[in-house]
């Protein structure tokens, strides 16, 4: 059954945070993202939840480590410049162990650049923005209804595993109104939380704390993080894959991208070129294996990004030299166009 | 006081005299009958080892807290935020449930766990440089947002735990390990009554300032420190108390010219008492 509603992507993210049972926000205005903060601050007062605009970034995801220590699903939201604000909070939430969902709809940068879509942040989000070996699950919508759904499984996997989820989107997806059907075919799982701050009523008390002095103390939780992190490259791995086996050309790309690349892949098949596409939805763990099948039948890739060139250095660890692999990116704001693109993949035939 | 029985490590035990009678000398406890504990640790005070340096403030400050946590019958619902600065490890002494939070954030962190947590006791522990420097933003902000939450603000003019460098606390003149010939009010500025800062906010509710350099200002800090928790408990708002505290180490001095020395500088320039109760 669908039931479809129109709303923007920023929207659809708090909508898909209220279905999770997300019931803290704390942010903090920031364009392209304001349409998400003024959602929650209603939908927070409907359901009973709270809603705090923060005095700042280090603020609110300091109030959301607060909300997820004491076991609630929490959630805080912002754009490029002020997700750089939130890493040191996203470094302690990571030592500590403490689930989360935290969304960038990223502009062009560097420095305050400008609020058109990007995305320049990919390293920042993929390869760990704070400080400390970490990784997060980063994914990467490419719709309004995309939002909805992988806001609403960010909270399941981010109490899974004791991790703060990320939602790397962009000021296109968070602006752009779409149709989108609230009724979702994934569920909400209930994660127990015997390590959450409730005060210690009946049991000993509960420490959070990611400094970790004495021999080998930081060294063994750095181990068990590893250990976490490889158990999600093992399970969570997302992307969707277009005529990945019977093309000439791979395309490689995220987000609206994504989208993108895919008229332009619809034009060029029109034109009889043998044109396919790769779409990563977790970013981290990066779905290697989805390129590694295409390196099968392909000779080469383009990649396409809002950047200057930042996934593309995980396709080539994937692709291992044993396809070309081409880049067409554009920056600060730039969108390539299908038409752009298609011109690069037929200047590659 | 003369006891039957060694002293346990929890405390030391006495006659059934009054515990008054016996602390005024009035009376000498008889040898024979023993029962009444009249002074021992805190059950919110763990048995662990004492890392702070001699005459050092803080060892008091998380005792008077536990004290007042086991008066008031709230360790159970209490949930703590420790700084970052010498009592980083706060949670090594208290037998309840408390966070870490990064520097200066601290209030932040209590702001979501209070919020989502209404029925708990949230309080923070911060000294100057958490609190008056790096933190000052959370602090202000969240005094002013009115949150239901208490703050015990250790004021030791000093950042402890990095090496004794100038804190926004320093008073003038003193020397610390980044001004070697003493701040300089015309180089770093004058020190800062957080405070008197705060009292202009109409959020903040109850704003104390007391210190632990004598056995009766320790009296006067606990008290204050249990009005600040009972704020908290009636749901009447944001309370501060802020304790001067001794820093020996980074003060280059002994214990008993630490005390003398807020007795005689830091309280002449931060004074005690109430600042705001309402």
């Amino acid at each position: 059954m669908t039931r479809k509603v129109l709303m923007c992507g920023n929207e659809a993210c708090g909508e898909g945070a209220i279905m999770a049972g997300c019931r803290f926000y704390a942010g903090y205005p920031i364009t392209p993202q304001n349409e998400l903060t003024s959602y929650l601050a209603k939908r927070m007062n409907e359901t009973g939840g709270v809603f705090i605009q923060a005095e700042s970034e280090l603020a609110a995801i300091n109030m959301v480590f607060g909300a997820a220590a004491a076991g609630f699903r929490a959630m805080t939201s912002s754009s490029s410049p002020g997700i750089s604000l939130k890493q040191e909070g996203i470094s302690y939430l990571v030592g500590c162990e403490l689930p989360c969902v935290i969304v960038n709809m990223q502009r062009g940068g560097p420095g305050l650049g400008n609020i058109a879509p990007s995305q320049a942040d990919y390293f920042q989000a993929v390869k760990g923005g704070g400080h400390g070996d970490y990784k997060m699950i980063v994914l990467a919508p490419a719709s309004a209804h995309d939002l909805l759904e992988y806001t609403f499984l960010a909270f399941d996997l981010a109490d899974k595993y004791r991790n703060p989820t990320f939602i790397l989107g962009d000021g296109l997806l968070g602006q752009m109104m779409e149709p989108v059907n609230l009724n979702l075919s994934i569920k909400s799982h209930h994660y127990d939380k015997p390590w959450a701050l409730t005060g210690c009523k009946g049991r000993k008390p509960n420490i959070i704390r990611s400094l970790l002095l004495g021999d080998n103390v930081l060294e063994n939780h750095n181990k068990k993080l590893q250990e976490k992190y490889r158990v999600m490259k093992d399970m969570e791995v997302r992307s969707e894959s277009f005529h990945a086996r019977d093309s000439e050309i791979i395309l490689v790309a995220f987000g609206s991208m994504a989208r993108i690349a895919k008229l332009s892949m619809e034009l060029a098949r029109k034109r009889g070129l043998k044109v396919g596409l790769v779409r990563p939805i977790t970013l981290w763990p990066f779905p290697d294996k989805a390129i590694q099948e295409a390196v099968e039948k392909t000779k080469k890739f383009l990649v396409v990004e809002m950047n200057a060139g930042q996934m593309v250095e995980d396709v080539r660890l994937a692709v291992n030299g044993r396809a070309e692999v081409d880049f067409y990116g554009r920056m600060g704001g730039g969108i390539p166009s299908e038409i752009e693109i298609l011109n690069k993949i037929e200047a590659l035939v | 006081m003369s006891v039957k029985k060694k002293p346990s490590l929890r405390g030391a035990i006495a006659t059934k005299q009054s515990k008054k009678e016996i602390a005024s000398g009035a009376l000498r406890p008889r040898n024979d009958e023993v029962s009444d504990i009249i002074f021992q640790r805190p059950d919110s005070l763990r048995d662990v080892e004492n890392h702070y340096c001699a005459g050092c403030g803080h060892g008091i400050i998380h005792r008077l807290i536990c004290e007042v946590i086991d008066e008031l019958g709230i360790r159970e619902r209490t949930i703590a935020v420790a700084p970052v600065g010498c009592a980083v490890i706060a949670y090594d002494y208290w037998d309840f449930d408390v966070t870490e939070a990064a520097h200066g954030r601290t209030p932040a962190v209590a702001t979501g766990i209070k919020r989502v947590r209404p029925e708990n006791i949230v309080f923070t522990y911060q000294g100057d440089g958490d609190l008056a420097a790096i933190g000052t933003s959370e602090i202000i902000h969240t005094a002013n947002r009115g949150e239901n939450i208490t703050v015990i603000f250790v004021n030791n003019g000093v950042y402890g735990m990095t090496g004794g460098q100038m804190a926004p606390t320093t008073l003038a003149g003193q020397k610390t390990s980044t001004t070697l010939e003493g701040r300089s009010l015309k180089r770093e500025g004058y020190p800062i009554k957080i405070l008197e800062m705060m009292a202009v906010l109409p959020g903040a509710k109850y704003l104390e300032r007391v210190s632990v350099h004598s056995a009766q200002e320790v009296m006067r800090a606990k008290r204050a420190i249990k009005k600040a928790f009972k704020m908290q408990m009636d749901g009447k708002g944001f309370s501060i108390v802020e304790v001067l505290s001794m820093c020996p180490t980074y003060w280059g001095m002994t214990s008993v010219q630490a005390a003398d020395r807020i007795k005689n500088e830091v309280a002449t320039f931060y004074p005690l008492g109430v600042i705001k109760s309402c």
